[in-house]
């Protein structure tokens, strides 16, 4: 941090759907001032393309076309995390390919430790003058901000699909994080959740009594980050679908200090299919599957990076569920070519084919 | 299992795992008093079994398992096929090793495995996973431990062996011909589809080959830290930190990577960007991949390093 002092030091991170909003009060810790990298675009992504290697997945292609736009804008501290398959080797070979680009940096790493006293350490090494009193503070508000996030977007993706006036979810989904990131008192954040969950709970909505229900699993990056998958979520509200998406932050956080508990209770889940752990997010996938098959959904599109080694590894016992059961999987493999009219016309087909589905129990009843 | 009469056939896929520990497992299952039965060395039909019954977006290696697997699972009782999570405290292997079992489970609905799980960092140790999985068939937990011993004694032996083949191929290298560092996983090495045609047309090209995974795995993995500091997958590990050892000896540095290796797409990126005075040639295999274009890039590598070699002495 020395030659860093000196100057101003300008921390950036990158993008992750709406999650910027929560992590900006830890980042602010650690340095002066917060640069947000500029949206996620197609020239983000072909920066990463063009300097990562080609067959790396494709968060890392957007992280760091995110960082080398960061650090254009300014940023002098870069913080990458990781850990569980290859993310947690991300942060290396970006540290390299970047300062081979000619870049000066400070970059920070949090590898495979998410244990709460260890990141405080670690930001007081950085910054002594905090106090313990400031960080864990800071830690828990950015923990509820990232509940907050979840619960209201949860509750936006099961209903986007049904809203009478089109775009009032979304626009009151923006109020909601930019009063969001002007939050700092940790009793205010859980009064504005709770006006904004009443909010939305009274927008007018037309829903049929047993409407379509689609899930959607898979590796957490392209889950989270809707420019990655195209906005799959959205496409599939627009024609009327109740998404589930199980996989948020805080349920990341929540899996990372339970790490036994949760990996039985996914394997319970996944049986008979698993019988062990098959690395990061893959075991998750097979058991949310399984178990959401049992519980009566309509149909559940897995979505991966190209290449994702766990996601590929539960690949196979997803093709067995489906081949044993006749349940509707649809998979999707996004690299930064593939083509976004190609995932749509996958998405109306499967759409189709739940329709019809759907139409065929009923009419055995 | 009644095996007075018979004895039991184990049968040992030969790929991935297999190029590593052959030695311990075939030595330890014959002690043992099992038949092993080991597959051919992966031919065409054997590939293209795989690569029909895999996900498509799985790599080569595991294409080639699974065809090996497929050519076995009617001819034996039993396949062997342990499951490696992590060799060492704070190191993994790929994520592939650790779902290897229930990716052959939900591939072939009715096949037999003897499994158990080596994970350091949970304690679960080589010796007491295999005794505790052995001790089923066999009640003489004297004779598992002896066999146990003599197995891994020999895998030692043999490893030292190829240590020393390989020092002694330094001491008396011929100083005009040009010395290359093959630096792939012993799956890829010593694979004869995928592989070894590599190699062979290598040494027909007058270059001297040296071998990454022929090397002292401790000495290696502290050497591999001067590279990476952050690398945690066990056989990458040991793959970098024979480049720290062999650099004084070697003209040239040949990749070779499987499509699409997950850890190896990194790894191998990481080493183009830091090693800089050694020329090295990235090779990405498939199942596709045309014997005629290969050819032509690694007979212009080799000539390079002729080039260099005549320049600089």
């Amino acid at each position: 941090m020395d030659n860093i002092q000196n100057s101003k030091s300008k921390i950036s991170f990158p993008h992750m759907g709406n999650y910027f909003y929560a992590f900006k009060p830890l980042a602010n810790l650690l340095a002066d001032e917060v640069i947000i990298p500029p949206p996620i675009t197609k020239k983000t992504i072909e920066l990463g393309t063009k300097h990562s290697p080609e067959s790396a997945c494709i968060p890392f292609k957007y992280n760091l076309g995110n960082f080398i736009e960061a650090l254009d804008a300014g940023a002098n501290v870069l913080v990458q995390s990781g850990g569980g398959c290859r993310f947690g080797y991300y942060g290396e070979v970006q540290e390299v390919i970047l300062k081979n680009l000619g870049y000066k940096f400070e970059f920070l790493k949090f590898v495979n430790d998410f244990s709460i006293p260890k990141i405080a350490k670690y930001i007081r090494k950085n910054n002594p003058k905090l106090s313990r009193f400031t960080i864990y503070k800071t830690i828990l508000l950015v923990y509820l901000r990232i509940r907050a996030i979840d619960e209201v977007e949860s509750y936006l993706r099961k209903n986007i699909g049904f809203e009478k006036n089109p775009g009032e979810f979304e626009r009151n989904l923006k109020i909601f994080l930019r009063e969001l990131e002007r939050t700092y008192v940790i009793s205010d954040l859980k009064k504005l959740k709770r006006k904004y969950l009443k909010i939305l709970n009274n927008i007018p909505i037309d829903k049929p009594a047993d409407p379509i229900r689609v899930a959607v699993v898979g590796e957490l990056y392209v889950l989270m980050e809707p420019f990655s998958n195209f906005n799959i979520e959205k496409e599939l509200g627009r024609r009327g679908i109740e998404v589930h998406r199980f996989c948020n932050v805080s349920s990341i956080l929540h899996d990372c200090f339970t790490f036994d508990l949760y990996m039985r209770k996914f394997l319970k889940y996944a049986y008979p299919y698993l019988k062990y752990h098959i690395g990061a997010h893959g075991t998750e996938s097979v058991g949310l599957t399984n178990k959401l098959m049992k519980e009566g959904f309509d149909g559940v599109i897995h979505i991966k990076p190209f290449g994702c080694m766990p996601e590929v590894n539960a690949m196979s016992a997803l093709y067995r569920i489906g081949r044993e059961n006749k349940f509707p999987i649809l998979y999707f493999s996004f690299d930064s070519q593939t083509s976004e009219t190609g995932v749509k016309t996958r998405i109306e087909a499967f759409y189709d084919m739940l329709i019809m589905k759907k139409k065929k129990t009923y009419d055995k009843k | 299992m009644s095996e007075d009469n018979k004895k039991i056939r184990i049968g040992l896929p030969r790929a991935l795992h297999f190029h590593k520990y052959h030695t311990f497992w075939e030595d330890f299952f014959k002690q043992m008093g099992f038949e092993v039965v080991v597959s051919p060395e992966t031919n065409q039909q054997i590939l293209k079994r795989g690569v029909n019954l895999a996900v498509d977006e799985s790599c080569l290696s595991l294409k080639i398992y699974l065809g090996h697997i497929d050519w076995l699972r009617d001819k034996v009782d039993y396949i062997f096929l342990p499951r490696i999570v992590s060799l060492h405290k704070e190191e993994k292997n790929c994520t592939k090793f650790m779902s290897l079992n229930d990716i052959v489970r939900n591939t072939f609905s009715k096949v037999k495995l003897i499994e158990y799980t080596i994970d350091v960092e949970k304690f679960r140790f080589e010796f007491f996973e295999i005794f505790r999985t052995v001790f089923y068939v066999k009640h003489s937990p004297f004779k598992i431990f002896r066999a146990y011993y003599l197995a891994k004694r020999k895998q030692m032996a043999y490893t030292q062996q190829r240590i020393k083949g390989q020092q002694e191929k330094i001491k008396n290298k011929n100083p005009d011909r040009p010395m290359i560092l093959i630096v792939s996983h012993p799956y890829t090495t010593y694979d004869s589809l995928i592989g070894r045609p590599i190699i062979k047309f290598l040494e027909s090209q007058g270059v001297d080959l040296l071998y990454a995974d022929v090397v002292d795995p401790h000495k290696s993995k502290e050497l591999s830290k001067n590279i990476s500091g952050d690398l945690y997958w066990t056989y990458n590990k040991e793959l970098l930190g024979s480049i720290e050892i062999f650099k004084p000896y070697i003209d040239g540095i040949i990749f070779l990577m499987v499509f699409p290796c997950g850890p190896d797409a990194l790894v191998v990126n990481l080493c183009q960007h830091k090693i800089k005075n050694i020329p090295l040639a990235v090779i990405t295999l498939d199942e596709l991949s045309g014997e005629a274009g290969l050819k032509t890039r690694l007979e212009s590598f080799v000539d390079i390093l002729k080039l260099r070699k005549k320049k600089h002495g």
